[in-house]
Order: C-alpha cells, then sequence, then structure tokens
C-alpha cells in the first residue's frame, strides 16, 4: 500500500488547458499498452480516484484536464495499425496524430477527410469530441468517417463498435468527450486526393451579412471555406472581415502521381517572408495582444484583404488546413492569463443577428475578440453534438486579471443570445459553459440517455474531467450511495 | 467515492482553496474565520469533528468563504497521505497549507513525563511534517504554493517549565526554515508564524500570561503575513523585542531566571 502510494504521488504532475487559462495538478500516467491501460483504470478504483483522458492536450479549456485524480495521458499509445492503400481504410491507436496519419497517407493520394486547425490533435481526442473542419456543411464530422473502434470500458471490457454493432455506443461515444470508455483502436475512411494542393481565393466582405452570404453562395462550388472577422468592427461594418475558400486542386498528371503528394511538398516554410522565423512570431504579435494592438492588426487585415479581393493561390493543403500550425506556440502570446475561445453555432437563418449581437455583446462588456472565426455546418446524428444546419462563429478572448471577471458576465450574457437563437455550443473548446446552459441546448433527454449508456458502460463513474463535472455534473451525481468519509 | 463531494472547478471563476490543520480551537479556527472572509474554499481538519462541523457551518451560513470538515487526529500519520489526496480531490486544488494542531500541557518544573512530551512532539512537529513533506512536494511540482505553520516564541529557547513544547516548536522552526530554503527556488512560499501569547485554550496551560492578544487580532496578523508572502513574523509584534532579549541572554544568566 504504502509503495503504491509513493507511486502515486510520483505522477503528480502540472496539466494546463492549451489556452493556458487554467492549470491543474493530476496524477498522469502514460500508457503504451491495452494491459497497461486497465491497470491504471484498476488504480483509479482501488484508490477511489476519478480517470480522465488526454490526447496532445490541444482543447483550449478543460477538456483534458482532471485535477486532483488520475489522467491518462494517450499519447504513447501512437501507433498506426493498419493502413489500406486501396480501400483507404486506416486503423489507428487513439494517441496518434493527426499529423502522423496524413504523412502516413498522403503519398498514396489520400488525406483525412476531416481535420482541426491543427496537425498536432490526436485521433482519440478528436474521436472524444466529434471534431469537424472547414468543410463541415460537405463532408460532416470526423464521426462520420469512423467506420469503427474498440472501447475499453471502465470495467475493464473491450466493446467492438460500429454503426451495424453496439450501434448506440457508437453514435454515443463518438463526441460524448470521453465518458463512456478509451478507444483503443479507431478505423477511419480517407479521402481520395488528386493532389496535395487546394486553390486558395480570398474575398472581402464589408459586413457579417456579406460573410455568411458569400460563405452560403460558394459552398456549392468549394470544398472548404472559412471566414475570418474583424472582432472590434462596429455599426454598419460590424462583421466585416475576408471569406478564404479552398478547391482541391485536379491535375492531370497521368499515372505519375502528383509531386505535391510527398509529404516534403506540404511541409510548412521555416521562415515568413524569407526572413523572420516561424518560431518566433509569436514573440513579435505578442506587444500586439492587446485592446489597441488588436485594433491595428485586425484593420490592417481587413485593408489587405480588400486589397487583395478575389486574389487567388495554390497552397499545400498542410498549409490551409492548419493555420494553428503556421505560429508555433501562438498560444503564448496570451500568457500569462492565457486565452479561451468561445464557439456558438447558430441556425442558417439566425445567425447574422445572433452574431451581430454576439459581437455587441462584447463592445458593452469591454472585452474584444481577439480574433474571430466563422464556419458553415451541419446537422449530425451523434447523441452529443454541436452540429446545426447554419455558422458557428469562434472567438478568441485573452484572459487578464482585469477582465476576468467580465469575461464571467459577457460568457453568460453571450450564453443568453445563443440560447434564445436556439444555438449549440462546442465542448472541445467549452470553459464558461454552466450545467444549466449545457443541458438547455442539449436537451434533458440526451442527457439522461447518455447518463443511462454511462451506468452501463461506466457503473462506478470512473471516467470524469473537469469539464464533465464543470458542465454535466448529472453524469455523476450518485446521490444512492453514502459518503466514503 | 462519493462523487457529489468533488467540487467542479470554473476556468474562469477560480477560487483560493486551503486547508487548515487543528482549525477546531485557537488561532486555526479564527484563521478558518479570516479566510472565509476572503472568499477562500476551506479544508478544516482537527481531531474535534463536532466543533468543526459547528465551524463549518458557521462559515457555510455567511456570504464569503466556505467550508468542509474533516475529523482527523495529526498523530495518525499513516492516514495522511490518502486524506490529503481525499480532501485535495473534493477541493478541487490547493493554494494554501496551513498547520495550526498544537499542544501544550500545563508547565510543571517538577515533570517528567516521557508519554505526554512524546505526544506533544507528535502533534506540534511530526504531524506537521507528515502533512508538510506532501505538500511540499506537491507545491514544488506545481511551481507555486504557500505553506503556513504556527511556532512559538517559546521555541527560541528552552525553559524549564515546558522544555518539551520548546524542543518541538524548535524542531518546527527549523523543519520549517529548511522546507523554505529548499522550496523558495520552486516559487513555494513558507512562512513561519512565531506566536507569542495569543488568548487561547493553549494559553490556559501557560504559568504566566503578559497581555496576550486575542484570536481574531492574530488571525488578522497571520493573514497579513500570508497575503505579503512573508518568511518569518512574529505575532504581535511587539513580541519580537521580547524574542530579541531571551535570544541573546547567555545561557548562565538564562539558567538562573525563574521563567
Amino acid at each position: 500500500m504504502a509503495m503504491m502510494q509513493a507511486s502515486l504521488r510520483d505522477h503528480l504532475e502540472r496539466s494546463k488547458s492549451w489556452g493556458g487559462s487554467s492549470t491543474v495538478l493530476d496524477y498522469v500516467y502514460r500508457p503504451n499498452t491495452v494491459a497497461e491501460l486497465c491497470e491504471v483504470l484498476e488504480l483509479g478504483q482501488r484508490m477511489g480516484l476519478s480517470v480522465g483522458m488526454r490526447g496532445a492536450g490541444r482543447s483550449y479549456g478543460d477538456a483534458a484536464l482532471n485535477g486532483e485524480h488520475l489522467l491518462l495521458d494517450l499519447s504513447h499509445m501512437n501507433r498506426i495499425l493498419n493502413w489500406d492503400a486501396e480501400t483507404g481504410v486506416a486503423t489507428v491507436e487513439p494517441g496518434v496524430t493527426i499529423s502522423q496519419l496524413w504523412q502516413h497517407v498522403l503519398a498514396d493520394g489520400w488525406w483525412p477527410p476531416v481535420v482541426p486547425g491543427t496537425m498536432y490533435a490526436t485521433l482519440g481526442g478528436c474521436a472524444a469530441m466529434n471534431i469537424h473542419g472547414k468543410n463541415h456543411w460537405q463532408v460532416g464530422t470526423l464521426g462520420d468517417h469512423i467506420l469503427g473502434f474498440s472501447l475499453l470500458l471502465a470495467t475493464g471490457e473491450v466493446v467492438e463498435c460500429s454503426r451495424r454493432n453496439n450501434e448506440d455506443v457508437f453514435s454515443a461515444s463518438i463526441g460524448s468527450f470521453g465518458m463512456l470508455g478509451c478507444f483503443t483502436k479507431l478505423s477511419i475512411k480517407m479521402k481520395r486526393v488528386k493532389s496535395g494542393l487546394v486553390r486558395v481565393k480570398g474575398v472581402s466582405v464589408s459586413n457579417m451579412e456579406a460573410m455568411l452570404d458569400v460563405i452560403e453562395d460558394s459552398k456549392d462550388k468549394v470544398d472548404y471555406v472559412v471566414g475570418w472577422v474583424d472582432g472590434l468592427s462596429s455599426g454598419r461594418s460590424c462583421g466585416r472581415g475576408q471569406v478564404h475558400t479552398a478547391t482541391y486542386v485536379r491535375r492531370d498528371t497521368g499515372s505519375v502521381p502528383d509531386s505535391s503528394l510527398s509529404v516534403e511538398s506540404q511541409q510548412l516554410p521555416r521562415r515568413i517572408m524569407g526572413v523572420i522565423p516561424r518560431r518566433a512570431i509569436w514573440r513579435l504579435v505578442k506587444p500586439f495582444t492587446n485592446k489597441f494592438g488588436m485594433r491595428l492588426i485586425n484593420t490592417g487585415k481587413y485593408w489587405l484583404a480588400c486589397s487583395a479581393d478575389g486574389h487567388s493561390v495554390e497552397q499545400s493543403l498542410a498549409r490551409f488546413n492548419f493555420l494553428l500550425d503556421f505560429v508555433p506556440d501562438w498560444e503564448k502570446g496570451y500568457l500569462p492569463g492565457g486565452l479561451i475561445q468561445y464557439q456558438s453555432f447558430i441556425a442558417y437563418d439566425r445567425a447574422a443577428q445572433a452574431f451581430r449581437d454576439l459581437l455587441m455583446c462584447c463592445r458593452s462588456y469591454h472585452v474584444p475578440p481577439m480574433l474571430c472565426v466563422v464556419k458553415r455546418h451541419r446537422r449530425d446524428d451523434f447523441l452529443v453534438s454541436c452540429g446545426v444546419d447554419g455558422f458557428s462563429m469562434a472567438m478568441d478572448f485573452q484572459v487578464t486579471d482585469r477582465t476576468r471577471e467580465r469575461l464571467v458576465r459577457l460568457s453568460r450574457a453571450m450564453d443568453e443570445v445563443v440560447i434564445n437563437a436556439g444555438g449549440r455550443f462546442y465542448l472541445a473548446k467549452d470553459s464558461t459553459l454552466h450545467p444549466s446552459t449545457a443541458r438547455t441546448y442539449l436537451g434533458g433527454n440526451t442527457i439522461s440517455q447518455l447518463a443511462a449508456l454511462k451506468k452501463r458502460c461506466d457503473p462506478e463513474g470512473l471516467l470524469q474531467t473537469n469539464l464533465s463535472r464543470r458542465v454535466v455534473p448529472d453524469l455523476h451525481s450518485r446521490s444512492d450511495k453514502p459518503s466514503s468519509l | 467515492m462519493n462523487w457529489n463531494t468533488v467540487r467542479p472547478v470554473r476556468p474562469l471563476e477560480p477560487r483560493r482553496k486551503a486547508i487548515i490543520v487543528g482549525a477546531s480551537s485557537g488561532i486555526g479556527q479564527a484563521l478558518a474565520y479570516r479566510l472565509a472572509e476572503e472568499g477562500y474554499l476551506l479544508a478544516l481538519l482537527a481531531r474535534r469533528g463536532d466543533r468543526l462541523q459547528d465551524i463549518c457551518d458557521q462559515i457555510n451560513s455567511s456570504e464569503a468563504g466556505q467550508a468542509r470538515a474533516y475529523t482527523h487526529d495529526v498523530v495518525d500519520t499513516d492516514l495522511v497521505p490518502g486524506l490529503y489526496r481525499k480532501v485535495a480531490s473534493e477541493l478541487g486544488g490547493l493554494d494554501l497549507f496551513v498547520y495550526a494542531a498544537g499542544i501544550m500541557f500545563p508547565s510543571d518544573q517538577k515533570a517528567y513525563d516521557a508519554l505526554k512530551d512524546t505526544l506533544m512532539v507528535n502533534v506540534n512537529l511530526v504531524g506537521a511534517m507528515a502533512w508538510i513533506n506532501l505538500i511540499g512536494e506537491r507545491f514544488s511540482r506545481a511551481q507555486e504554493g504557500h505553506i503556513v505553520s504556527i511556532g512559538s516564541i517559546a521555541g527560541y529557547r528552552g525553559r524549564r517549565g515546558a522544555p518539551a513544547y520548546a524542543a518541538s516548536k524548535a524542531g518546527l522552526h527549523a523543519y520549517m526554515e529548511g522546507m523554505r530554503n529548499r522550496l523558495s527556488s520552486f516559487g513555494v512560499v513558507v512562512t513561519t508564524v512565531v506566536a507569542g501569547q495569543v488568548d487561547t485554550d493553549m494559553l490556559k496551560n501557560a504559568d504566566m500570561v503578559r497581555s496576550p492578544i486575542s484570536a481574531e487580532v492574530a488571525s488578522e496578523l497571520i493573514w497579513r503575513a500570508i497575503r505579503g508572502r512573508k518568511q518569518t513574523v512574529i505575532v504581535p509584534a511587539r513580541w519580537a523585542l521580547v524574542s530579541v532579549v531571551i535570544r541573546s541572554l547567555p545561557s548562565f544568566i538564562f539558567r538562573r531566571l525563574k521563567i
């Protein structure tokens, strides 16, 4: 017993949310195999500590934290178990990153169908959060491309899930932030690409309505679309910005594979404009991470967008998709307080007004969003879902001691706007949701279905995270059990 | 594990969290009220569970702080690691640790009682070590945190009336200094509160009482020391003079004084 406790102490580590706004201490274990993973679950049971899961820790908020409890860091379970270049199906362990995956499949003419803004997220984490990309309205979420997975339950049992097998667990595990079990093996279908390039076109837009119209008009013609919003714009130009569309380049190179299908051709340049090392950019941007600096940058960016209106360039898939990786360590620019992201999903016809209202909220609380991004989405059938047939706007906020309290009130005010517009939220990014808001947008029915499944898969309530305790405490309430004290 | 007792943490609304060991009376109790006023989430530990629960109820009925009671006897050092994990997990983190547990038997120049002396050393020093070793390790990993323990002017010299008490407090001072030297490079603050006479239950066992301050005043002074991240603080400050005099008295004079 004493040895076990000593070893538990040795695992105490500091973990932080990607945005850096929350830091906790948890007992971190990094299993290499499923057997080691089971041992940690057993340890949790024995010690009366819950177990949370973490992939690459790229969630902005507290999704991959389990303060004072056990944390399974799955990044060492990162083997690509099988790759079939004929069918395009990759079978991977949960710690495999998107980066590993695309580098593995690109040369055969395949690309992950759905990727987030960073290539360093793990597929286990991506599946648990059911991530989407800049092509959500067209191809759906990552979950739509998962053919099946093995799920290790807290009881130690491994369940094979697919759309035909354990269908309820399949559709609930994807997107339910690690509450039902731990993915130990995932099969994902890749997308065929003819080249590793996309043709990217930028269009400047003068307000929010124009932004959403341009996205809507282009969505049937292009493969990816994303809008950048000047979050500090107001009045008639509120929501001005730039829409980037991208279309896969299909070049006829005969039987010879396109040269852009090599990993080397996808590498991000080491320096921008030939001089500034990418690693140094965040230090250059740091002095601007304040209200006035951001106004300068946003306005400059908008005028630049206007001057290059309609201009199109060919970019590598990696360069276009993994925008967040283009500036390494960019999140450090927001230290010491860090940042949070607030992303809300609003149906098509109410989005423009709601997004305007959200930007107005930011103005009235004097907390400017540093970066705003708009994407087009669609509905999905997974139990826990953020999908709407409409748009989302993600807003980055810097957290400082001065703004923290205002940010809390702002997020409440914005929650109200989103809920009134029938909107939804995305737990991978969340730092502010309250249980009541989550219950409203998810619906009591969804939560009780998830709770019932959790009771079946995890009867002891072993699997928890800071996020789950904060947003859906109902999943963990065990009023029937006496306190162990 | 009863998950209902695990407190959710809101990233943008961090609350300071503290453990006070020895919170059922005296300085520990007063400090619990003071920290609650500052909005701390508190885990209060002490042997006397019923008294502790009353204190928690009182704190929880007020606006600011929140407190939870854990019955614990510091001489049960084996139980400390498990209890520490439980308390930390229910608090959802830890920023401040206060060791205020202490006992003193009535001053008696004719007492040669090894049992009593052992108990005193166990409560005043060994219990502190059991807790502060764990907490120190934790704070060194966290690269932040604050450890406070309540020492005594009595720890500066061995008085004939209470040699073991003096030894336990002198040991505590040295232990805290060692911990401070070890942990300060990690950004951890270690504060030794050197208490003069404070009007608590313990003072009833003192052989002479010289205008003591109330526990409330002491807790206010200790809170200021915590806020100011002080290393050593003499409470109240006027006892600093006494301590200088006592410490500088040559042994052959001190031996002849009837104190």
